[in-house]
């Protein structure tokens, strides 16, 4: 249910994203969704691809460090108000959002987010509890 | 001790060698060598007359410029068809400097590394594998006859090839390794990354013996841990012989000088006055033995404290420190004196920080600017970029404290910053161009 999100540390300068996503795209690698935390010289890309593991061998490979991050992706209605409700359940349940980021495609009338939780096993159970669709990493992700 | 008559030698018999060795070396180097008889003739200084080590401080010193401007043989002593071979600096800063050895003078260096190697818990039925560029560098051939001297067995490898040198070591049972100590932290890099199966544990390496460039005790923790094994300080300098000057023993607490070939002296390198033992400043070097290239108070800039203590391992020969630094490596930052040791050491210290790093010196205005780049492994990036952020602040802040300056940490990708397999080059001073 984990998804594998791929975190990789970048320099902040001309043609270095670059240089990662045509690692990525030789390997054949789908980029599903991707966003990037930064600081003034460094940043980090935090992507969700097809095949994790894969990028990640390939990245090593070609001298980047990136690794394996488990996340949720979380189903919600496409609605006004709906983030809204799930963080006020989040926080009655005292879970702690490190960071949160949307993903690019709606599942039919649903929008999924991505959550890195701090704890990622109670914030599951949790939000299973809670009767969230939390997406099963082969339904994001394939294979 | 591979020699133990002169290892152990009763400090006043030895100073008494020493004053004997001493003038015959003064003599030597005054009647065949154009610069010394100039340059004691003009000190008035009167080799037949020398009476007492203490004299030695009326002698001028050699400075390495006078090497250079001797280039290539200048400085020998005696004609080339008693050289039998030539070793040389690489030059990078300047003109290279040459020594010539005679056949002796290479029975005398491979004896010292002998006694190194011995030093270091070496023996004849130990396998070394040298990986010091083999060459117109000391290192190689400096431990490869001294190796074989001993009667161990060597695996003349010379520098690079870093699989091959790891595969050497497992399948040829290597029991010490020899090379740089930057080189030794690549191969275990090297390990790490490229081949998962490599086991330092599973193989027969017991002991490295390390040099040729200065390194921190922080750094001879890591190359200890990641290969299992106990690493070793070798010191010397081309100009002086190459590696062997002087070595550590069992206890790894200072550097043994091989008194009975070397008389040093420790000296205020602003004033080049002579320090009392015990006080650190600059060491200056003076062969007893050497035939073909004598070096009288050679200012050798390696910056280091030398004492005599009664060490464990039984050798009564005078210690050295790790060298910590050397006076013209020092950089002088908004009139703070900085050893780029000082700042590998903090970067070791911060939990997981190999010391792939470049400082970078420039001048801002009126102002220095001093930059680290840091090079990010595995050990410590996360997918949190406060904590990222917050380990280039724990740098800045140690920094700060340990050193007095201030200096912006970059963290840079991995294998960014130029790697080698001989000498690192950890400084790049931008003032002066």
């Amino acid at each position: 249910m984990n998804v594998t999100q791929l975190s990789l540390f970048l320099e902040n300068r001309p043609g270095h994203l670059l240089n990662a996503l045509k690692v990525m795209a030789d390997e054949n690698i789908n980029i599903l969704t991707l966003t990037i935390a930064e600081v003034s010289d460094f940043g980090i890309v935090r992507m969700i691809v097809t095949k994790p593991q894969k990028a990640i061998e390939a990245l090593r490979a070609h001298k980047f460090v990136c690794s394996p991050t488990d996340v949720l992706a979380i189903e919600l209605d496409d609605k006004p108000g709906s983030l809204l409700r799930a963080l006020e359940i989040f926080a009655k349940r005292n879970l702690n959002i490190e960071y949160m980021y949307a993903f690019t495609e709606k599942r039919g009338d649903k929008a999924v987010m991505i959550f890195k939780f701090s704890d990622i096993e109670t914030a599951k159970k949790s939000l299973l509890e809670e009767g969230f669709n939390v997406i099963k990493k082969i339904d994001l992700i394939g294979e | 001790m591979f020699n133990k008559e002169y290892e152990s030698m009763e400090v006043k018999k030895l100073k008494e060698l020493q004053l004997e060795r001493l003038r015959w070396s003064l003599k030597h180097a005054y009647n065949n060598v154009a610069h010394y008889k100039n340059a004691f003739d003009k000190a008035r200084f009167n080799p037949d007359k020398f009476s007492s080590l203490d004299d030695l401080k009326h002698v001028p010193f050699l400075m390495k410029q006078t090497m250079r401007d001797s280039y290539p043989y200048g400085l020998f002593a005696v004609p080339l068809e008693k050289v039998i071979r030539i070793h040389s600096s690489s030059g990078t800063t300047g003109n290279a400097t040459v020594a010539g050895y005679t056949r002796n003078d290479i029975e005398v260096w491979a004896e010292l590394i002998a006694r190194s190697i011995v030093g270091a818990g070496g023996s004849e039925k130990d396998i070394v594998q040298d990986a010091y560029g083999y060459g117109l560098f000391t290192g190689g051939l400096g431990l490869h006859y001294g190796a074989e001297k001993l009667g161990a067995t060597v695996i003349p490898v010379s520098a690079g090839n870093t699989e091959r040198q790891l595969m050497l070591i497992k399948d040829f049972g290597t029991t010490i390794l020899v090379c740089t100590p930057s080189y030794a932290v690549n191969m275990a890099d090297y390990a790490e990354k490229k081949m998962p199966d490599y086991d330092f544990k599973k193989t027969k390496l017991k002991a490295g013996i390390f040099g040729a460039e200065p390194w921190t005790q922080s750094m001879r923790k890591e190359i200890e841990n990641r290969m299992g094994i106990d690493a070793y300080d070798i010191y010397g300098l081309s100009e002086v012989m190459g590696p062997g000057v002087s070595c550590e023993c069992s206890q790894k607490s200072g550097l043994h000088i091989f008194e009975d070939h070397f008389y040093v002296e420790v000296i205020d390198p602003e004033t080049g006055e002579v320090l009392p033992e015990g006080e650190q400043g600059e060491i200056v070097y003076t062969s007893l033995t050497k035939e073909a290239c004598p070096v009288i108070r050679y200012r050798s800039r390696d910056i280091t404290r030398i004492y005599r203590d009664s060490c464990k391992c039984g050798r009564t020969m005078i210690k050295m420190e790790k060298v910590t630094g050397r006076s013209d490596d020092m950089l002088i930052i908004r009139g703070v004196n900085v050893f780029p040791m000082q700042i590998e050491a903090v970067l070791m210290e911060v939990e997981g920080t190999e010391p792939h790093y470049q400082i970078i010196v420039d001048r801002k205005g009126a102002l220095d600017d001093v930059e680290i780049k840091v090079e990010v492994n595995e050990k410590i990036f996360t997918d949190q970029l406060g904590v990222l952020k917050g380990i280039t602040e724990r740098i800045e802040q140690r920094i700060r404290s340990v050193l007095g300056i201030s200096a912006k940490i970059t963290l840079v990708e991995p294998s960014t910053l130029q790697r080698s397999e001989g000498k690192a080059k950890r400084v790049i001073d931008k003032r002066n161009l």
